[in-house]
Formats: C-alpha cells, sequence, structure tokens
C-alpha cells in the first residue's frame, strides 16, 4: 500500500522537478507576493483630506479651522468660496469631508446660541466614511466642551467632566490593521497555489492520455489519491514556513501560541485544500476548466467570504452558512488566534475539526469518481 | 476579414464542445455576484458586548440602556468577573467589554468624575477603533445629558453658552452601506478573471497540444491570429459584464447614475489591457500550469490588492502608491465607481478613461509583438 503512494509520489516530484521555471516561481513568487501586499493591506486612514467653507470669516471661525488644521487626524487641502465648488472636490475625490461654517458662527457663539457645523462626507467607501464621521463628530463635541469650560470658569462655576473613558485595545496595541490581515493572506496565498497545483495533476493526465496507465496498473484509487497529495503538503509546508517567517521579518506577526499547534493546523487546512484540489481534477476534463474552478472555488470565496475582510459577523446569516464551505474561513481564524492572541487548542479544535471532516469528504467523493472511471 | 471570420467561428466551436467552460464563464459570474455582493461587508452594527456591573444601580443601568439603544452593539453578556470577560474575548465570543466602577452612581451624584473601563479586542483594528468611536459617542452624549441635568439642578435658568454639534451629510452612499460601494469592484475583479484566463490558457493550450504549428501554415497572419483569438474573449467579456450589470441594477438595486454607454466604452479600454495581459503571460508560459501560476499570482492578486477594490490606495504606503499607478483595475474602479454612484461622465473621467485607452493599447501591441516572434 505504502510502496505504491511512494511509487505514485515519487513520480510527481519527478515531474515537478523536471519544470524547474515553475519550481522557481512556486517556491519564490508567495515570499514576493507576501512582502508586496502585506505593505498594501492597510485599512488605517492616515489623515483625513478636508476642505473648508467658511461662511462666517471671523476671528472665531478662524480659530476654529486653526484647531481643526492642528489636530492630528486632519490635513486641510483647500479652501473653498462658494457652493458650486463643493459638487468638484467631492466627485472628484480631492477631499473625503468638506466642513460648513454657517455665516453666523461668531453672533451665535457670542449671543450663546446653539449652532451646528455642517460636515459634508464622501460616503463611497462606507467604511473610511465612518471613521471620518467619528472622528468630526469627536473633534466638534470637544470644540464644543472647550467653549463651554471657559465660560463656566469665568463665571466661577465649578464644573466636572461627568464620564472617563479608558479604553484598552487586547493583542494589538496600536490597532494596527496591517496585521489582522497577514493571516488571511497567508491563508489566501497557500490556498490558492495548492488548489491550482493538485487541481491539474490528474486533468494534466488525463489530457495527455497517461491516466490509462495508472488505472491499469494495480494502485488502488486511495492511493492514488495520497500520492498526489503527498508531494504538494511538503511543497506548500515549505510554502507556508518561508512565508509565516516572513511576515515575523517584515510585518512583526511573532508566533504568540505553540509551534505545534501552528504545524498541526497547517496541514488539517492544507489537506483540505489539496483534496479539493484532486477534487476538481476528478470533475474537469480540460485543465483551462480545472483551472476556471480551482480560481472560482480558491481565490475570491477567500478574499470575501472567509472572513479575511469582511466580518463574518456582519454577513447575511444564509451567506455565514456558505462560508462554512471555504476552508480558509477555519484556517485564518486558527491564525488569527496563534499568531495575534496565542490562544490555545481549545479556542480552534473546533477549527481544524471541521478542516479534517473537508478533507476526509472531498478525498472519499474522489476516491469513488475515479473508480467508477476506472471501471468504465 | 473573411479569414478572421472564419477563425472567431472556429473559436467558438471549440466553446461549444467544450459545455463546463460555458457554464464556468456565464453562469459563475452571475452566482458569484450574488453570493459576494451580500458577504462583501464591513458595516459595523450589533458588536457583540460583555458588561461588567459593579455599580448594579439605577443609572448604571440607565448607561448600559444607552448602548443598547444605540444599534451599534449588542450586550449578549452581563458578567460578574474579569476572568469571565477574559475568556469571552479570548474565545473571540465578545469584541467588547465595558466595565463600570462600583462607585459609578455616587461620583456622578457627588459631581466627581466616574471611570469607565472598556476593553476591545484589538485584533481587527478597523473594527475596534470604528466601535471605540462609537463607545465615545454613546458616553459623550450621556455625559452632556447629566451635565444639563447639573446645570438646571443649580437653578441656572440662561443658557451660558452655545454648544456646537455636527451635523453630517454623507453624499453618494446616505446609508453608508458597503455592498455599494463593494459590488461595482466585483464587477471588476470578475471581468479580469474571466478575460485573463480565458487568453493566457487558450493559446498555451494551442501550443501544448501542438495545434499552433498548424495555425502556423495555415495563410493567417500573426495579426489575424491574434484578432481572430482576442475578439472572442472581448465578445465574452461584454456578455458576462452585461450580466453582471444586470444582478447588480435588479437584483440588488443599485442603479447606474452615469451613463451606461461610457461605462462599456471605457470597459472596453480596460478589456483591451487585460486581454494585452493575458497574450502576454501566454508568451512568457510554456505550459498551462506556468500560464496559470503566472495570471493568479503575478496578474490577478496584484490587480486585487494594489487596485483599491477592497484597500484604499490613500492609506497605503507611498512607495506602494507608486506601485499602484501601473494596475488598470486602478482606474477601471475610479472609472465604474464614479459612473456608478457618483453620476460622474467622460467629463470628470476622461483621464482615467485615456489612461486605460493608452495601457490597453501599449500592452496589447507589446505582447502581440512579442506573440508574432514566438511563432516565426
Amino acid at each position: 500500500m505504502f510502496r505504491n503512494i511512494y511509487s505514485i509520489s515519487k513520480k510527481e516530484l519527478i515531474q515537478i522537478g523536471r519544470d524547474r521555471r515553475s519550481l522557481m516561481i512556486i517556491f519564490i513568487l508567495p515570499v514576493f507576493l507576501l512582502t508586496l501586499f502585506g505593505y498594501a493591506i492597510t485599512l488605517d486612514v492616515n489623515t483625513i483630506k478636508i476642505g473648508i467653507f467658511d461662511k462666517d470669516k471671523t476671528e472665531t471661525s478662524r480659530n476654529f479651522i486653526n484647531t481643526l488644521g492642528s489636530s492630528a487626524y486632519f490635513n486641510i487641502v483647500t479652501y473653498i468660496n462658494s457652493e458650486s465648488e463643493i459638487n468638484n472636490l467631492l466627485d472628484k475625490g480631492k477631499v473625503q469631508c468638506i466642513a460648513v461654517i454657517p455665516v453666523n458662527f461668531s453672533k451665535d457663539i457670542a449671543s450663546k446660541k446653539d449652532l451646528k457645523i455642517q460636515y459634508l462626507i464622501d460616503g463611497v467607501d462606507a467604511n473610511t466614511a465612518t471613521i471620518i464621521l467619528n472622528y468630526v463628530n469627536a473633534f466638534t463635541r470637544l470644540y464644543s466642551q472647550s467653549i463651554a469650560q471657559e465660560v463656566l470658569a469665568r463665571n466661577g462655576i465649578k464644573q466636572f467632566q461627568p464620564l472617563n473613558i479608558e479604553p484598552q485595545f487586547w493583542y494589538n496595541k496600536n490597532l494596527d490593521t496591517t496585521q489582522f490581515f497577514i493571516p488571511g493572506l497567508i491563508a489566501m496565498i497557500l490556498i490558492v497555489i495548492s488548489v491550482i497545483l493538485t487541481s491539474i495533476s490528474l486533468v494534466r493526465e488525463k489530457e495527455f492520455g497517461t491516466i490509462e496507465q495508472i488505472t491499469v496498473s494495480p494502485v488502488t484509487s486511495i492511493q492514488l489519491i495520497f500520492g498526489k497529495i503527498l508531494p504538494y503538503l511538503v511543497i506548500s509546508m515549505l510554502i507556508a514556513a518561508s512565508i509565516i517567517f516572513m511576515g515575523y521579518i517584515l510585518f512583526g506577526v511573532t508566533v504568540k501560541g505553540s509551534y505545534l499547534l501552528l504545524f498541526t493546523g497547517t496541514i488539517c487546512y492544507l489537506m483540505a485544500t489539496l483534496s479539493m484540489g484532486v477534487f476538481i481534477s476528478t470533475v474537469a476534463d480540460s485543465q483551462q476548466v480545472a483551472f476556471q474552478i480551482a480560481q472560482l472555488v480558491s481565490q475570491l470565496p477567500t478574499i470575501i467570504l472567509s472572513g479575511f475582510i469582511f466580518p463574518i459577523e456582519s454577513m447575511p446569516y444564509p451567506i455565514q452558512l456558505l462560508s462554512y464551505i471555504t476552508p480558509a474561513k477555519y484556517y485564518i481564524i486558527i491564525l488569527r488566534d496563534i499568531l495575534l492572541k496565542g490562544s490555545g487548542f481549545d479556542a480552534f479544535s473546533e477549527q481544524m475539526l471541521y478542516l479534517l471532516i473537508f478533507a476526509t469528504i472531498f478525498i472519499s467523493i474522489s476516491a469513488i469518481k475515479i473508480k467508477r472511471a476506472k471501471s468504465i | 476579414m473573411n479569414l478572421i471570420k472564419i477563425f472567431i467561428i472556429k473559436e467558438f466551436l471549440q466553446f461549444k464542445r467544450d459545455p463546463k467552460m460555458f457554464i464556468v464563464v456565464l453562469i459563475a459570474p452571475i452566482i458569484q455576484l450574488i453570493f459576494l455582493g451580500y458577504a462583501a461587508n464591513r458595516d459595523i452594527q450589533n458588536v457583540d458586548t460583555a458588561v461588567f456591573d459593579r455599580d448594579k444601580s439605577a443609572t448604571s443601568r440607565e448607561f448600559i440602556r444607552s448602548f443598547e439603544k444605540s444599534g451599534y452593539f449588542s450586550v449578549n453578556y452581563n458578567i460578574n468577573d474579569y476572568d469571565e470577560l477574559t475568556e469571552l474575548i479570548d474565545n473571540g465570543k465578545v469584541i467588547v467589554g465595558i466595565i463600570i466602577p462600583d462607585d459609578f452612581e455616587k461620583n456622578l451624584n457627588t459631581k466627581k468624575t466616574a471611570n469607565v473601563q472598556t476593553i476591545f479586542d484589538g485584533s481587527d483594528g478597523n473594527k475596534a477603533s470604528i466601535a471605540a468611536g462609537y463607545v465615545q459617542s454613546i458616553a459623550s452624549g450621556f455625559a452632556s445629558n447629566i451635565a444639563i441635568e447639573n446645570i438646571e439642578k443649580a437653578g441656572i435658568k440662561t443658557q451660558l453658552f452655545s454648544s456646537v454639534e455636527p451635523e453630517s451629510r454623507i453624499w453618494y452612499n446616505p446609508n453608508l452601506t458597503t455592498r455599494n460601494y463593494m459590488l461595482p469592484g466585483i464587477s471588476g475583479l470578475i471581468l479580469i478573471i474571466i478575460t485573463i484566463n480565458l487568453t493566457s490558457l487558450a493559446i498555451v493550450k494551442e501550443r501544448e497540444i501542438g495545434t499552433l504549428e498548424q495555425l502556423i501554415v495555415t495563410p493567417l497572419k500573426p495579426y489575424q491570429m491574434i484578432a481572430g483569438k482576442l475578439i472572442p474573449f472581448t465578445i465574452m467579456g461584454f456578455v458576462s459584464l452585461t450580466l453582471v450589470l444586470s444582478v447588480m441594477i435588479f437584483w440588488f438595486g443599485i442603479p447606474v447614475k452615469g451613463s451606461v454607454s461610457f461605462l462599456f466604452v471605457s470597459s472596453f479600454a480596460f478589456m483591451l489591457s487585460t486581454l494585452g495581459l493575458g497574450l502576454f503571460v501566454s508568451t512568457v508560459s510554456r505550459t498551462q500550469q506556468q500560464a496559470m501560476i503566472t495570471s493568479a499570482f503575478l496578474v490577478i492578486m496584484p490587480m486585487i490588492f494594489l487596485s483599491g477594490f477592497s484597500f484604499p490606495v490613500e492609506n497605503m504606503p507611498v512607495a506602494i502608491q507608486y506601485i499602484t499607478y501601473i494596475i488598470p483595475l486602478k482606474y477601471y474602479l475610479i472609472i465604474i465607481r464614479g459612473i456608478v454612484l457618483k453620476g460622474l461622465g467622460f467629463n470628470d473621467l476622461w483621464q482615467e478613461c485615456i489612461i486605460l485607452f493608452g495601457m490597453g493599447i501599449f500592452i496589447l501591441v507589446l505582447s502581440s509583438m512579442r506573440f508574432k516572434k514566438r511563432l516565426e
């Protein structure tokens, strides 16, 4: 049994080794991509590009603008003088937000009337807009408080600040978003490469007709599958090790939890993705179709359904159910737990189990399909 | 011209022979867009929250209610010690923990500051910082009510100072739904996957099977061959674009605010560059496997991560921002989001459109020259 698996694996390895260029690409690309994308995947909003429409033009309004400009969150890009300029600025994305200071700004403050400052926010990117909204709200309230404090102090009224909110951010003190996305990037690179490699391995034999030679050999379908999976498991493990290491060197993503669990978790994940690849190759008749299916099931779902970028809790319930079929979902939870939180086995034992079930299901279906093809 | 027509017919006959290909090319994008349209969502609502109320007073309960009422937080756990909170956060059951001190009511009644500790799971830095912004604004609303009550209690009737309130207007996307931002992007992505994959594989396949030699000995000129290869894929691209846009408009109810014909013109410009890239990949690859890996990793993944599809380009480090200038999808996203969401037209987007045409023609000519050389 093991000899058959061994010989299939050996044959596969020889074949992989023959295509030196692919081999180079397979090992160098993931590291290169992690480096490049690692810097690009961030949702940190640096400074908000803001335009000012000062209808008041008094010392008080200028004082307000100065306070705004000196805050680290806002970068005043332009001053405008008419309503007609607003459209153009927001349409072309030259500013993300425009603050409109009303005509009677200083008069109202002097006469102690309540007033409003209008903020026009580009809402196309809802996430960034939400952050801008939080910033302008906080800033305006702070400004309002400073007016109140000044008046109260002048009148000798004892004032107090009722609430002090002390936020503490666990696992990621600086709220850096890159760290959160790196596990997703690792999962994505691994799934794409492992699914593509295995999905075409059997199809290629079909296309070249060599599958018949294997069919007539005494190799059983399960042996054939494991023989195909094993060499790619080794290759993918090496890739995983190298990109996790790069994540540490470049982005400071340390392994807070256990290395042994990281190793086991990665094997479970790769078994799931590789068996998915084998399954695709039993369905497809040409490499072209295999590749299309491989991309459709690996690339986009991993970006969108796995919780890599979009939180699963925010999805509608039926889509949440659908997310169970993306193996990357489980691996991302495992990676985030081990790398970012340092949680133990309890936190993600369920995910490991799912991955193994996933692999078992795909391997059994593929085995049945191959067997049936053999008997014809 | 007649030759090209015959050649195109041959290409379509080949499609017909592989019905799975049809399904993959035409049905898959629609299904994908529907699923992904629901899933691509970063709206932050109903954040799972635990409350540790050490005061258990009327005021503290009122404070907790103000969180429940906001719609941003769902208070799922009322806990009684710190260990419980640690466990909930470690296992990802809650994102926010609010700890109300036992002197909460007493302090507020005696005009002393109450310290409320809030703990966030910071692993998703983006989510944590938005949630922290919500906490801050709910707390400051609660605090200002207390301050007003106090002034009223002190018997001061006249208003001492004006309060400045922010009044925000969100443009283009008033409900701040991320879907409106993501769906046009996903259409662009699906277009890429189809055109690049089809082109890059189609030519390598002919080379691998050996039919490319047969084509070379026909009276077809190289440019006729290229045109014959690319025109069917352009048609397929337009068909899937139409399908995808219909799903966006009729299923998700996101209307195209700008001109649809301009959208198709710029989509054509965009497809020139993706087809060119596909052709280029086919000239640098000898086997289908190489073509797949190259197009998946060197073309499609950079398009996803460096285009601003989900990670805004402005947030990236400057060096990476320079790299994004060579990503065609970046310009296409500006155009498609501008047309669909902002209702912009040629006057606003001509620059991006010209860049896309320029890029497309450049890549297409370059790869055609390479392709011609390989043929000879």
